[in-house]
Formats: structure tokens, sequence, C-alpha cells
């Protein structure tokens, strides 16, 4: 009868494969419920999931697809409003779905372990990580000396462990905190570890030192993963299985590779099309226009090449940093960087957090003073213009930022959000501005009756696209995007990349592009700058970095890019 | 640290300079004369008025009699009030009393507010939690007068547990039910903010996690949610501490305690400047104590807090 309800081959060829050893875990028929304020939800329908003793499985989705949901679910985490309304969660054998809370905590940490999503925000600020290492093998019945605690983080990768068991999370890197996170996940040596996201929110070089690591870690252990991601490239290059949900559902279930070069349902391929990671072997605006590109791009090479529309010469910005009473010690977060914008093009900035990208951005933007250099825009030096000047320039560059959420005014609704660049810019009467705003929510292919909502009634997605028209409505020539995308799922990545490239090919827009995430840039840019430390290490045109990177920076760079190694069939890329 | 708690030490002399001169100003503005206030309906001879002036340097301009009311205080010797008593001996008798007083209330604040505050928060919108937040709400709402009688009447009077009235000999067991009724008011704003606190943190990310390690429930609530939800909780009762200190006129008048707030009343009510600067002057120093203190405190909770950058 479970045959017949498993739609998906690998779950069969488990069964058929794996006689007489039984599954660390498995998940049947798994439903999840949330009580809402409109009534319960169902967050989970019929999940099915198997893990065998040491075998790594991911779960693969975009936000809101169940995925995090069912994996705390198996470590009974859920949400006070959350519950399993059906189905089994068989622990080696034993059904936890509805254990009790004492039985879940002989389980968890000895058992069943976690390494959670935020570094930032997942270790308790007021105590030192040695203490929340301690409490966790205490509570596990561990030995739980200051030896036993540097042992636990100094596996994890943490260097000179003994001192930094007496620092506190604040004194800690994402990188570092992750580190202790995971030593606290694996400390007591689970059978089951629990990875939500154990990475998304640190650098590329980061991530994959830190992955490598926790895949060592686990298979000296004979751990077995349950790994959560939205990156298929990231799960088809960590894990044996990948498990792909969509809307509560597993949609489909195979061996990475198999599932990647095959995927059978219709989500599953647009999730593999979509994925940057896997797509960054071709540029995908050329693919959307199909032969016209080319034709499209090679006139706009060579206007652009008697056309330098921005040129940054020897940029630097130093802040100082105070050192305790009246010290002050200088740090140049831009230190020299030169480069030139092509007029319709797009440049990219790459580089880590703190490589100083994001300060270049806001210069450009007039936001900050460069303590040195210039900043010629079309021919002009900014840094002698009049405020009156400043103004009229601040119509011709415009900003998209990150966080699509933080950016809007939630009081504002969209047609006011949308309007006020024209307002206080003085363009045009009533009447025209709202013409303006309806032509702009086509552009960006929002609904009309987007005008009367508020962001917070917005996904994601809409609310960048939203942005995305703030920014177009004083007709600029020049867009800066500060990491516009990396909010954003990939699915929805896609489609305002695709958004941003068609207005450029159809209103000539200039980008300044910056991202952390050389994926992305593979897919947008023309010219890329590669930036560590304030300093530009590297720079050239997108295809000329990618296939021969001279600087070794830029090689881990791009080695770091999850799953870039999977070569895909000519078929699927 | 040393370095941050003697800067606060230092900003003590501008402060105290300030309010007491500032109280001063206001004594010596106030209208009426305070020798013939102590005389009553009694006209006393001119002879005697012009005595008593000069003995407490009435007849002297403002910047004069601030002076010698400084010099004075810091050849510690405060002087004597109209009534002829050592000003320094009658601040040592009411001051213990109102400390008693004040501790005991911030002690039943601190306790109970903080205590029922966890459980409010812990299951938010339980029974517990919508009893304690109505009970809470009625006790922010109904005066102190009010709640100080009822109380007298009811516990005192009727019941017999408690005497009525403190009286000369105060102590800790006869301040208690004023301690009580004083405490009240705020144990329902640390009630309210504790729960506040506590349902906040309870759905960290750290919490969540300090639970996937195996943590008990009782451990995680000690040392992953109170922790982080007492640094709101410790300003507020830091800065009230100061405010009791000041003595509860309403209270103190109500139950008949000998302390600061019937002291200073009583100081107003005569235009004793002397009396009324020198009670200022303690007060002064027992805010900038207890505030340094609620620093002190909120760096141990919360050690990102640091004083020295």
């Amino acid at each position: 009868m479970r045959d017949k309800e498993m739609t998906t081959p690998d779950v069969r060829i488990d069964e058929a494969g794996t006689t007489g050893i039984r599954p660390l875990l498995e998940i049947r028929d798994l439903a999840i419920t949330f009580k809402t304020g409109g009534g319960e939800v169902k967050a989970v329908r019929d999940a099915h999931l198997t893990i065998m003793p040491g075998e790594t499985v991911a779960i693969v989705g975009e936000s809101g697809s169940g995925k995090s949901t069912t994996a705390l679910a198996a470590i009974g985490l859920l949400p006070n409003n959350g519950k399993v309304s059906g189905g089994q969660i068989l622990l080696d054998g034993e059904d936890i779905a509805h254990a009790s809370e004492q039985r879940m905590i002989e389980l968890r940490g000895n058992t069943i372990g976690m390494v959670p999503q935020d570094p930032m925000s997942n270790l308790n600020p007021v105590w030192k990580i040695g203490y929340q290492v301690r409490e966790t093998l205490r509570a596990n019945g561990r030995p739980s000396g200051p030896d036993d605690i540097a042992k636990v983080l100094s596996q994890a990768g943490l260097p000179d462990a003994k001192r930094r068991a007496n620092q506190y999370p604040h004194e800690f890197s994402g990188g570092m905190r992750q580190r202790a996170l995971i030593a606290i996940g694996l400390s007591c040596q689970p059978r089951l570890l629990i990875a939500d996201e154990p990475t998304s929110a640190l650098d590329v070089t980061v991530q994959r030192q830190i992955l490598d690591h926790l895949e060592t870690m686990t298979n000296e252990l004979g751990t077995s993963v349950l790994l959560i991601t939205h990156d298929l490239g990231l799960a088809a290059e960590r894990a044996d299985k990948v498990v792909v949900m969509y809307q509560g559902r597993v949609v489909e279930a195979g061996p990475s590779l198999e599932l990647l070069r095959n995927p059978q349902h219709p989500y599953t391929k647009r999730l593999v099309e979509s994925a940057p990671s896997l797509a960054s072997r071709r540029i995908q605006v050329a693919k959307e226009q199909g032969v016209e590109t080319t034709d499209l791009l090679a006139p706009a090479a060579e206007t652009a090449k008697s056309d330098t529309f921005l040129q940054i010469q020897d940029l630097r910005k130093v802040y100082k940093l105070r050192q305790g009473l009246g010290k002050a010690t200088d740090f140049a977060a831009v230190d020299g960087v030169s480069f030139d914008v092509r007029r319709g093009t797009t440049t990219a900035i790459v580089g880590e957090s703190g490589s100083g990208k994001s300060t270049v951005a806001k210069m450009v933007l007039q936001l900050e003073k460069p303590t040195d250099g210039k900043i010629l825009f079309d021919g002009v030096d900014t840094s002698v213009l009049k405020p009156a000047e400043l103004f009229k320039f601040r119509r011709r560059v415009q900003p998209i930022f990150q966080d699509p959420y933080g950016s809007l005014d939630p009081m504002y609704n969209i047609y006011r959000t949308i309007e006020e660049p024209l307002r206080v810019h003085k363009i045009g009467d009533q009447a025209s501005r709202e013409k303006k705003v309806r032509t702009l929510l086509d552009q960006v292919a929002l609904p009309q009756s987007a005008m009367q909502r508020y962001p917070n009634e917005l996904s994601g997605g809409q609310r960048q696209r939203v942005a995305i028209a703030r920014a177009l409505a004083l007709d600029p020539e020049v867009i800066i995007c500060d990491e516009a995308v990396s909010a954003l799922d990939v699915l929805v990545q896609a489609q305002v990349l695709n958004l941003l490239a068609d207005l450029q090919a159809n209103l000539g827009l200039t980008y300044l592009f910056i991202t952390h995430d050389l994926a992305v840039v593979r897919q947008i840019a023309d010219h890329v700058c590669v930036m560590e430390k304030g300093r530009l290490v590297e720079t050239g045109s997108t295809d000329a970095v990618f296939e021969s990177p001279q600087q070794d920076y830029t090689k881990a760079l791009l080695n770091a890019i999850p799953g870039a190694k999977l070569m895909l069939p000519p078929e699927v890329a | 640290m040393i370095r941050f708690i003697l800067r606060r030490l230092l900003q003590v002399i501008p402060v105290f300079l300030g309010t007491t001169l500032l109280v001063y100003y206001m004594v010596f503005a106030l209208p009426g004369d305070p020798i013939a206030a102590l005389f009553g309906d009694r006209q006393p001879p001119q002879a005697v008025i012009d005595t008593l002036r000069s003995q407490y340097h009435l007849d002297q301009p403002f910047w004069v009699q601030y002076g010698l009311f400084l010099k004075n205080l810091f050849t510690f010797n405060l002087g004597n009030d109209f009534t002829g008593q050592p000003i320094a001996a009658s601040l040592a008798r009411v001051f213990p009393v109102t400390a008693m007083l004040a501790v005991e209330a911030l002690a039943i604040q601190a306790i109970f507010g903080v205590a029922f505050g966890v459980f409010a928060g812990l299951r938010r919108g339980g029974w517990f939690d919508s009893t304690v937040l109505v009970a809470s709400l009625v006790v922010i709402a109904v005066p102190t007068f009010v709640l100080g009688f009822v109380f007298q009447l009811v516990f005192g009077v009727k019941l017999g547990w408690a005497k009525p009235t403190v009286g000369a000999n105060a102590d800790w067991v006869t301040l208690l039910l004023p301690a009580v009724v004083l405490g009240l008011v705020s144990f329902a704003y640390v009630l309210r903010l504790t729960r506040a606190s506590v349902s906040e943190n309870m759905n960290a990310d750290y919490v969540r996690t300090a639970t996937a390690k195996g943590l008990s429930r009782p451990r995680v609530v000690l040392a992953h949610i109170l922790r982080n939800s007492l640094i709101p909780v410790v300003t507020y009762l830091g800065a009230n501490l100061g405010g009791l200190m000041g003595g509860a006129i309403v209270t103190e008048g109500i139950f008949n305690v000998p302390g600061v707030g019937n002291k200073l009343y009583q100081a107003v009510l005569r235009s004793e400047g002397p009396t009324i600067v020198s009670i200022v002057s303690v007060l002064v120093l027992v805010f900038v104590v207890a505030n340094l203190l609620v620093d002190l405190l909120y760096a141990w909770l919360d050690p990102r807090i640091r004083y020295d950058q």
C-alpha cells in the first residue's frame, strides 16, 4: 500500500536495496498544521523521507515550502501553534511524532543534533561560548571539563579553542560562530544531524570551508545528515539524495545527480533551470533573447568603447576606528580602486563582506564622501557638485537595495512609494504622475491593482519589483544594485534578473551591480571587478574572469560556488 | 571598568551642585516668611524675629545663604532646623526607616513581579496570564491612597494581621504592610515588563537552539530566557529604587511612617531651606549610586555592553 503512494523512484530503490538495514529516520505521510488567526493552515502534507545510517539527504525548496518545518518536526521543535496532524516520524523504528517532551529532551543533543541557520541569532549573546558548549555536554551526561570543551570546539575547526571558549559570541565572526554551533550540534555525537541552511548567512569561501569541515566530521562519526537548503547546487554537491519540496509537498526525490540531470516534476525542472550556481555556465539573458542578443550586444559594445559613462579613479575611503581614549587607527575600507563603467553595460563588483564593495556603491551614490580619488559621472567630477547639481545628479543615478523589507516604507502604499521620487523632483502633475506609476508597474510586471496595497501585503519578489519601479520612476541612466537579488528565493531571483536584463535592453540602462554571489554575476554582468579587503584584485570581462581567473582570490571565489563542479549534460544546461 | 566608575562618580559633583542650587533657590523664592510661620498666630517681638533671622542667615542675600549652606555641608555641620534640632540627627533618624521601607518594597516588586511575569510570559494567553493581567491593570488604575486605606482597614483593622500604623519604632515587620502598598503599583509594571520581555525572548533563535541541545525546560527558562529578559526590568527597578528612597509621602502619611517623605513634607510646609536641601543632597547621592549600580548590573547581564570603549 505504501508503495502505491510513493510517486518517487528513489524510495523504491531504498526499499529494494537496503533490505535488512533499518533506516535511521523515516518520515511517512507527515502532515503538519499551523493554527493561525485565519484558521488552520496545512504547512506540510504527505511528506515522505528516508535517511539511512551515515547517509546525507537534502531537502530543497523555497521559503514556505515546508522544508524547515519538516525538519523541526523531526526534532520536536515545531513552534507552539504548529502540530503534527498526521503520519509518522520513525527514528530507528520508534515513532517520535507524538513523543513526550521528556522523551524528546532525552533524544535531543544525544541522538538528534541540530545546526541552525543564522549564526548571528542562534548563540545566546549573554553567555560565553565555552559555557554554551558545556551545558550541552552536561545536559547529555558527557564529561564537560575545560579540555572536553576545547576538544569539541577545535574539532569543529575553531583555532585556539581554549582561549576562544572564554569569549562571548559578539567577539566571534559569523564563520566562527557557525563553527561553534556545529561544535555544539555534534558535541554529543548524535546519530542524526539536522543542518538547517547551515551556511546561507555566510560568505561563499567561508561557506565552502564550513561545509567541507562538516562533511569530514560527519563522515568520521558516521552521522546521518538532514540538510535543509534552498540551493539546489549545494544540495546536489553535498547530499546523496535530494528531496524537493514545494508548497508543503514532496514533489520529487532521488539520488542527487540523477535528479539534477533528469528532473521529472515541472517544479524541479524550473528549479534546475534557475539555480544560479548550476546555470552559471551560460548567460541567461543570451538564452532568453535567443539569436537577437548577439546582435543587440554587439552594437552596444561598439558604442560603449567610446562612451565611458562612469569613471572611478583611485578611490579611497578611510574610516577612523576608535581604540580606547582619544586613540584612533585608520581603516581603509576602500583603497585605490579604479575602474570604468560603459554606457548601457553591466559592471559587477564582487567580494565578500568587508571587501569594501558596498562602500564603493555608497560613494558613487554620493551617500559617502570619498577620502581621496575621483568619481567622474558623464565626464563631470561629482565631488564638486553644488547642492542643486547634486539634486539633478540623483535623478540620473538611482539605487536598488538588498532588503526589500527594509527599503520600502511600511506606511506608504505602493502608489505613494513609486510616486514619491516624482513628487520630490516636482515632475508632472497629479494625473501625469499617476499615468507614469501605471506605466512603471507594467514595466516591472506588477498588476495595477498593487497600487493601493502596502508593502507587507506583497511577497519578497514583488517588493523588489516595487523597489525597481521606484528606481526607474525618474528615468535614470545608471542604477546601482546593492545585493539587489540576494534576499530572494532562486526562482524569484531569476525572474528579477530577467526583468533587469529586459529593462536594460529596452531602456539602455547602465548597471553597477554589487554582489557577493559570483553565480549571479555570470548571469547578468559584462564586466567584473573583484574586490578583496578594500582593493581591486582583478578586473576584466565576465567571460575572461570566469574562464581564466588570474588571481588566487578569484579562483577561490569561483571554486566556492556550490555545485559549480557538477557538470551538467547539455540538454539541461 | 574602574575608569568608568570613577568618571561616573565625578559626574556627581556638577549634578550635586546643580540640584542643590535649584532646590535652594526654589525654597528661597517661596512666598511667606518662615519665621512668622514658626510662631503661628502669635506675634513675637521684633527683636526675637531679628535674632532668629540672623541666626538662620535669613537676612542675607541668596548667594550668601547658599554659600554658607555649602560650607556647612563640607564641614559636616548641617546646623539646626527651625525647631532647634540638629538636622544631621533627624536625617539619621528618617533615612534608615525609608531605606528599610524602600528595600522591602523593591524586594516585593522584584521577586513577585519577575516570578509572576515569567509564568505569565511563558504561557501567554493562558488562564494565569489573563488573570494576572487584569489584576495588574486594577492595581495600576487604583490610586495609592485608596489602596493604602483599604489595606490598612482590611489587614490592619479588620483582620488584625498587621499593625495599622507604624509609629516611632519602625522595624521590618511593622513596615511590611506599607511596603506591600508601596510596592504594588511598581509590581504591576515589573510584571508586565517581564512578561513582555519573556514572551519575546521565548521565540528567540538561541532559545530554540538551547532546546535542541537537549536542555531541560527549567534550564532553558532560567539560563536562556530569564537572564536575557531581565535587562529592561533591571533598568526599571534601578530607576524605581531612587524614587522609593525619595520617600513615599502618601504611603508614609497613611501608615504614619517616620520616614523621609514625612520629614520632607513638613520641611516644605515650614519653608526650612537647610532641611529640604540636606535631604535632597542625600537623595542625589542615592540616585547617582543607584544608577551606577544599574549600569554595572547591565554590563554583568549583557556582556555586549562595555563601558571602557
